[in-house]
């Protein structure tokens, strides 16, 4: 094969099938310390180990949502905490058939010379690092490159960087045991239409797929995580039908068949928006050779995260505001939710932060 | 879009998926002047107009053959031949159901600086000369790229080039209202095993997607011809299942499913060999978006050439041999064929012949 081979090809490609189960999806909980430090500071929490211990805790431990998860991306902390009562979370996850996934990246810098595109690095011992991963229970890992669109945007230059990183990125995980989610941003700012995000979503997923084949990366053990095909952030917004039919058809023109599932990120989607038009996705009545389901971060914490705002007191509500959406998502990826999930106004906050910076 | 707006998006879309019809094929009839010559050379008939002119009258007058096709690739002069009461072929093709294309290459030239690989000519003044052949009738257009294996082959320059010819190709087409077939033909020749088989298709195959997007090209608007993925002309044979296997496999990893349909050539398969093969991919059960179908020259015309021998009397004999064919190859679309076709004279016969040129 063009593809690569090695001790792990089996697992890999059965945990990536996993991972894509219908009616299951990711919960994208990786935020780094500075990150979630900013969330806890929209709450007024403080961000300190212990805080980030127990917002992991309150979502790992409510009743009901593991069913709708086959994933949970953590970051580096994460992976080694433990509950209150001393069980790893790892095996916490693992039990309950939830496969721990590990952000692997370490950021994204300039490159010198564009209007502010950007490359991601992490390459540098990244199979050493994936193999104490691996031991400490991850199984996929997750690596975000980011695009934007704009007069000049994306360059060929930021393109080709981008889509070789995680190329490079992808087989260094294979090698190590880990599935590794491939994910090209196209970020929403601008004020350019759907089409212009349809052809940037097109062109750059073409260019990673090229790098992944170079790269002898082996599809079947691999994911796919980009942006849905919608309005930039500056224009009006469309209904889900239009965006599921952009997004759907950009996919289907770039996406090989042996990519098992594509797990869409929320970008600055409000939790109802992200849910309602990965559920249209679902419903649309065109040929789809992968499943599309979710890998959401803050479209699956943002409510859950308002209703805690760090007090003990408040963890049963937390938990069945977490729940709501977990459920909300699950139905989606099978086309089957019907609207309104929380009579929350949190649920329909839009989570868009101009320029953000992860 | 990525790809670019034509007036003939529609009707492109609409002939590109009619083509990959279950049950449905195309016969490559659009032998060259001097290739038709060594058919007909092969069984003592004088290579002039009327012969040529003969025998594909045999080919689209044979009663219940044109169901079992939806496209015929016409070389120019056939596109304005008549049969023998006067009415154009084209007529007679379209009123049956069956869309003429046309073969626009020039053939092969070699690339300077590599061990004999080639690149495949004709893009001069393309865009009238598809226009001229839309007005004929045509409604789809062919170009065959050549690749071969070796020790060093494909080179790099050998499959850019071929991918980028066959890219310019494919807009050229679209512009002007003809469905492209895209032919990268990896010549079977060689000691080389299935695995390396496999291995350069997936590499072929994934350059000749990202030059079709970087092109932009309608995806939903074309075809793709390749070679199925078999051991090299000098190894071992292996069943109908394995090479079934491979070939769908290379498939998933490198065809986006808007690619309506994939129409194999036979290479220097027998006819019996073609059939079977095609039956075995239909029989898969896998993920399969595009339909799986047939573009025999050799592979359907063989037995009926022989059973001809270039005379009157035979013809109806011929007619006979050649709706066998076609029958077996409709139901290999199907995967129905149960291999009991009555074999004509020559049907097992091996086509191949070392490197052969067209």
């Amino acid at each position: 094969m063009s593809a690569f081979v090695g001790k792990y090809a089996d697992e890999l490609i059965k945990t990536a099938k996993y991972i894509a189960t219908p009616g299951k999806g990711i919960l994208a909980a990786d935020e780094s310390t500075g990150t979630i430090g900013k969330r806890f500071a929209s709450i007024n929490v403080e961000n300190v180990e212990s805080n980030r211990q127990a917002l992991r805790e309150l979502l790992f431990t409510s009743p009901g949502a593991f069913p709708c998860l086959s994933g949970v991306i953590l970051f580096e902390e994460t992976l080694y905490q433990k509950t209150s009562d001393g069980k790893p979370f790892v095996d916490l996850l693992m039990e309950n058939g939830v496969i721990p996934g590990i952000k692997v990246d370490k950021g994204v810098v300039d490159l010198a010379g564009t209007n502010g595109e950007t490359t991601t690095q992490g390459l540098d011992s990244l199979g050493a690092r994936c193999q104490e991963y691996y031991k400490a229970g991850a199984r996929f890992a997750k690596w975000r490159a980011v695009l934007k669109i704009g007069a000049t945007e994306p360059s060929e230059l930021s393109i080709q960087e981008n889509a070789k990183g995680l190329a490079r990125y992808a087989i260094i995980c294979q090698e190590n045991g880990l599935v590794p989610i491939v994910e090209p941003e196209v970020l929403t700012d601008g004020s350019h239409d759907i089409k212009k995000c349809a052809a940037v979503t097109e062109t750059v997923l073409a260019a990673v797929y090229k790098a992944l084949n170079d790269h002898h990366v082996l599809l079947e053990g691999t994911l796919l995580k980009p942006n849905m095909v919608t309005p930039g952030s500056d224009s009006p917004k469309v209904a889900p039908e239009v965006i599921a039919e952009y997004t759907v058809t950009a996919l289907r023109r770039t996406v090989p068949p042996a990519v098992p599932g594509i797990l869409f990120l929320s970008g600055g989607q409000s939790e109802e928006e992200a849910t309602q038009n990965l559920n249209a996705m679902n419903k649309l009545d065109v040929l789809k050779p992968w499943t599309l389901t979710f890998s959401f971060g803050r479209a699956l914490q943002q409510s859950t995260l308002k209703a805690w705002a760090g007090k003990t007191e408040n963890l049963a509500k937390a938990q069945a505001t977490f729940l709501t959406r977990c459920k909300a998502n699950s139905d989606a990826t099978l086309g089957k939710y019907t609207g309104g999930a929380s009579a929350d106004s949190a649920a329909s906050e839009s989570l868009y932060v101009k320029g953000y910076k992860y | 879009m990525s790809c670019f707006t034509t007036k003939f998006a529609d009707e492109l879309i609409a002939n590109a998926a009619y083509i990959g019809t279950p049950g449905k094929g195309i016969l490559a009839a659009d032998e060259s002047t001097g290739t038709i010559g060594k058919r007909l050379a092969s069984i003592n008939v004088e290579n002039v107009e009327s012969n040529r002119r003969a025998l594909r009258e045999l080919l689209f007058t044979t009663p219940g053959a044109l169901p079992c096709l939806s496209g015929v690739i016409l070389f120019e002069e056939t596109l304005y031949q008549k049969s023998s009461n006067g009415t154009p072929f084209v007529d007679m093709l379209k009123s049956a159901g069956v869309l003429p294309g046309i073969k626009v290459d020039k053939g092969t030239v070699e690339l300077a600086g590599t061990n004999a690989e080639t690149t495949t000519q004709g893009l001069d003044g393309l865009g009238d000369r598809c226009k001229k052949y839309y007005e004929a009738g045509a409604r789809f257009a062919k170009w065959r790229a050549v690749l071969k294996i070796g020790q060093n082959e494909p080179s790099e320059l050998a499959i850019h080039e071929n991918a980028y010819g066959l890219a310019r190709y494919a807009v050229i087409c679209q512009e002007n209202g003809l469905v492209p077939i895209v032919e990268p033909e990896i010549l079977v020749d060689g000691s080389h095993d299935i695995h390396k088989c496999a291995a350069v298709t997936e590499r072929v195959l994934a350059a000749c997607y990202k030059a079709l997007s970087d092109h932009h090209v309608l995806l939903e608007g074309t075809l793709l011809k390749p070679n199925m993925v078999t051991p090299g002309s000098e190894s071992a044979k292996v069943a109908p299942e394995v090479i079934a296997e491979h070939t769908v496999r290379a498939l998933q990893r490198t065809v986006p499913a808007a690619v309506p349909a994939i129409v194999f050539l036979s290479g220097g398969q027998s006819e019996e060999e073609a059939t079977r093969n095609l039956n075995a991919m239909n029989k898969l059960k896998t993920k399969k978006p595009w339909s799986l179908s047939f573009s025999f020259g050799r592979a359907l015309q063989q037995s009926t050439l022989k059973t001809w021998g270039g005379k009157e009397e035979n013809v109806k004999k011929a007619q006979e041999a050649f709706l066998v064919r076609c029958k077996a190859n409709s139901e290999a679309t199907l995967g129905t064929y149960k291999g009991d076709a009555k074999l004509g004279e020559g049907a097992a016969e091996s086509l191949h012949v070392k490197d052969y040129k067209y």
